[in-house]
């Protein structure tokens, strides 16, 4: 079944704590040439039938109202997942690696 | 006078905050998430907790609940609503109050008797306390960096809608060292710290005259009940 992908950071200008934290970690792991961590979210939402331009906008719609906060978040991405977009031909399914298992 | 105190899926201070309810004089009635009903109360609480387990953001599952709806036309007609911690992160999530909180500053949950300022004392929920009035309640939270874009800062400092005002110590990086907020007509306020824990001797945090005798938190719940006698 196809997946939408949404990506939702904390706001460029906002603390992001966590990154904080991981950077400090890096920093005392002797990591030196990164300097910044930014940690968002990633959604995958599974759709029942075809992506159509309705669901991609209704994604949009929840991605705005619900999966983010606009108060103190951006969505930054909403895709299709790539490996499930086509339906694989049957003389290929052994070669490439979407399976039944999507 | 009756005061609905609304029990999600991970609210852990429903029973405090009845409890304060009744210490102030009226009569706590305690409502469910999932119903369509708010059965006639006068004002409603939303407790603080982790409900959700604060997944996806704190408050954000919990202020799609089906009793939200009502709750959401009950304060836009004026009802008094208080927010308390997780209540209050609900009450942004739903757009009833401005700006957002975020994860403390220094990353850890926070536990500790707070001493506040009392800015705004026209609110349903803050009328009984002496203007400029320092408290002190108990505040605990991970996520309780209160922040908003300039201009929404500048709007709730020039219009008085901040309500409270963390004192000596910002525990958590909030903006302007704000506390808790209320809307323009000052019938919603929410903020971080506790007051329904500061309501009975012997369980309040500890005062200059003896330990844990603070009930500095009763003045809220007064407060709402004189909202309501003299509205």
């Amino acid at each position: 079944m196809p997946t939408i992908v949404v990506e939702v950071m904390p706001k460029a200008e906002l603390l992001d704590p966590q990154g904080k934290a991981v950077a400090g970690a890096l920093t005392r792991l002797g990591k030196t040439r990164f300097s910044a961590v930014r940690i968002g979210k990633r959604f995958e939402v599974t759709v029942d039938g075809p992506v159509t331009d309705e669901v991609l906008a209704e994604v949009t719609e929840l991605a705005n109202d619900m999966f983010s906060n606009s108060v103190i978040e951006d969505v930054v991405s909403i895709t299709v997942a790539p490996d499930v977009a086509p339906a694989p031909q049957p003389d290929l399914a052994v070669s490439v690696e979407t399976t039944d298992a999507n | 006078m009756r005061i609905g105190v609304i029990t999600f899926p991970g609210s852990l201070d429903d029973r405090d905050a009845q409890r304060a309810v009744r210490l102030a004089g009226a009569e706590p009635v305690a409502l469910w998430h999932g119903e369509h009903d708010l059965r006639g109360v006068d004002a409603i609480v939303l407790p603080g907790g982790f409900s959700y387990g604060d997944y996806l953001r704190c408050g954000a599952i919990a202020s799609f609940s089906p009793i939200m709806a009502e709750v959401i036309d009950a304060a836009n007609s004026g009802m008094p609503v208080l927010g308390i911690c997780n209540g209050f992160q609900m009450l942004t999530e739903a757009h009833l109050l401005p700006g957002g909180l975020i994860r403390n500053e220094l990353g850890s949950f926070i536990c500790r008797d707070q001493k506040l300022r009392v800015e705004n004392v026209n609110t349903a929920w803050t009328n009984q306390f002496e203007a400029g009035a320092e408290i002190t309640i108990p505040l605990k939270n991970g996520e309780g960096g209160f922040i908003a874009d300039a201009e929404t800062i500048a709007r709730l400092e020039g219009e008085g809608q901040v309500a409270f005002r963390y004192l000596e110590v910002n525990p958590n990086g909030s903006i302007n060292d704000i506390a808790g907020i209320s809307n323009a007509r000052g019938n919603i306020v929410g903020l971080m710290p506790h007051p329904e824990h500061a309501t009975e001797e012997g369980f309040g945090p500890d005062t200059a005259a003896a330990m844990r005798s603070g009930v500095d938190g009763l003045t809220f719940f007064t407060s709402a009940i004189h909202a309501l006698i003299s509205a």
